[in-house]
């Protein structure tokens, strides 16, 4: 490859745009995550944050610019999307868990088809991941038998099960009743804390300001200002950041 | 004149409906005419000759025809409906053209179109003969109902639903296999049920084309009766099998839809 990219950047956005006809969404992004970091986006609805993340892994396609994951271009024609998505955990705001099997399922299934792992270690490595997240006596339910905080919790332990090296949250906490949010983002936070890559869109400041690494304000498909959470938060320097922060905080 | 509650007059409205029926029915009770009645639709040594034929050969065959015709439509239908999901022009304009041409005609001409005209214009006859053809012709007009129903089916399993799956890493083809045809399987079961009444039913064209003694289903089998013994009392006889096998049906049906709305 021409360009260097550092072994440390797990996530790179080279001029990122997309559009959906003529409304175009990002405008330009050049972001990055490195590994151990913890990246938090926060912006106004519509700003473009969670078109950002899910051209992360593909799930959009990206109208033009490069998004390169751990020095490998993922918008190249020629790169295994799957191998690389495995790579990449992501979590929902609807969980998204299948509701068809149980937890156990939700958690072995891929690591089977994809990973090629045998029924019984998937079995051990989703058990595992399962007390990680206090929900092990919870393999046998089914989805739709749980909170949806403890979905939530189960759709992080489906996508760690897959030992990615990396972690995408859209807006975990946003469909949650206040008083579940709490597990999740104290599951998130000892992800972080372990030393995981995460980059998370969210509407929780405090967990921004506590766990972050750098936090990002997106504003009409543009990053309009990023830096040290504490010191965006704390000291906006935009005028948008600061009537978007008087706004939520 | 003393005022009613609202209650008493609904009571009293009920009534004279109740008394408006139950003279109807004694009208009918007094000027029918119940040996004749009897004689036509019921007649016993009828009945009893019918046996046990009407079950063993005719009920069996009706079965046999709507489950091969059930089997074939739903896997045709299921190619269908992905070539409707495709992203190439051509399988969606090919899905379409099929899927609107087989639900534009009446069952009975694609019978008659598969049994006699296509072996005269193409020179070839389906295995089976007239019947195979007759079947053959029910799977394309089951395929093209039941393709609709499959495709509403996997559009109605959230997107959300293959976006996890795919953020897995798993691919197109197990991401439709193990997420999402499972589910969509479990909301068109109801609506496909009901298109096994339909077809059950429709198998009562096959009567149309010929059959041979032991190819007889219900309805040719009533046909028969009715001439062989001059007497229509086979025509209640097999209404009376098909009532027997539809209604389960149905109530299944209805059980199936009542179930799944209570896991919503």
């Amino acid at each position: 490859m021409a360009d260097t990219t550092p072994a440390t950047r797990a996530i790179e956005v080279r001029n990122l745009h997309k559009c959906y006809g003529d409304n175009e969404v990002l405008k330009g992004i050049d972001f990055h995550v490195d590994a151990g970091q913890v990246v938090c986006v926060i912006g106004p609805s519509g700003s473009g944050k969670s078109t950002l993340l899910r051209c992360v892994n593909r799930l959009e396609e990206p109208t033009s610019g490069q998004v390169i994951i751990e020095g490998i271009d993922i918008t190249d024609e020629n790169t295994d999307l799957d191998a690389v998505r495995s790579r990449i955990g992501m979590v929902f705001q609807q969980f998204n868990l299948f509701p068809h099997m149980s937890v156990l399922r939700n958690l072995t299934i891929a690591q089977q088809r994809v990973k090629k792992r045998s029924k019984d270690e998937a079995v051990a490595i989703a058990k595992a991941n399962l007390e990680k997240v206090g929900l092990l006596g919870k393999a046998d339910a089914y989805p739709a038998h749980l909170s949806g905080g403890q979905q939530q919790r189960v759709a992080i332990a489906r996508a760690l099960s897959m030992n990615p090296d990396m972690m995408l949250f859209d807006e975990p906490t946003s469909a949650l009743d206040p008083e579940l949010v709490g597990d999740v983002l104290q599951v998130m936070k000892d992800l972080a804390a372990e030393g995981m890559t995460m980059m998370v869109v969210t509407h929780e400041m405090g967990f921004a300001r506590e766990v972050g690494d750098k936090l990002v304000f997106m504003d009409g498909g543009v990053i309009v200002e990023e830096g040290d959470p504490r010191q965006v938060l704390g000291n906006p320097q935009h005028e948008r950041t600061q009537a978007f922060l008087s706004k939520v905080l | 004149m003393p005022t009613l509650t609202r209650t008493q007059r609904k009571k009293a409205a009920h009534l004279g409906v109740y008394a408006v029926l139950a003279l109807l029915a004694l009208l009918v009770a007094l000027f029918a005419d119940w040996p004749l009645l009897r004689l036509n639709f019921a007649d016993g040594e009828t009945w009893r000759a019918l046996w046990p034929d009407i079950f063993l050969v005719a009920a069996r065959n009706t079965l046999i025809y709507t489950v091969l015709a059930f089997t074939g439509g739903l896997a045709l239908a299921l190619v269908l409906a992905l070539m409707k999901l495709s992203d190439v022009l051509g399988l969606r304009l090919i899905a379409t053209a099929w899927i609107e041409f087989f639900r534009g005609l009446p069952a009975l001409v694609v019978i008659l179109f598969m049994a006699l005209g296509v072996p005269l214009a193409f020179g070839w006859t389906p295995p089976g003969g007239t019947m195979g053809a007759g079947i053959l012709a029910l799977v394309f007009v089951s395929s093209a109902y039941m393709a609709e129903t499959l495709r509403a089916g996997i559009q109605a399993v959230p997107h959300g639903q293959s976006e996890a799956a795919r953020s897995l890493g798993m691919s197109s083809t197990w991401t439709f296999v193990s997420v999402v045809l499972p589910q969509a399987i479990r909301i068109v079961v109801p609506p496909l049920t009901n298109e096994v009444v339909l077809l059950l039913k429709d198998t009562s064209l096959l009567a149309i084309v010929g059959q041979q003694q032991s190819q007889l289903d219900l309805t040719s089998f009533g046909q028969n009766g009715l001439t062989t013994y001059s007497n229509p009392s086979p025509l209640l006889a097999i209404a009376l099998v098909y009532l027997l096998i539809t209604l389960p049906l149905t109530r299944l049906v209805a059980w199936l839809e009542a179930r799944q709305k209570r896991a919503r």
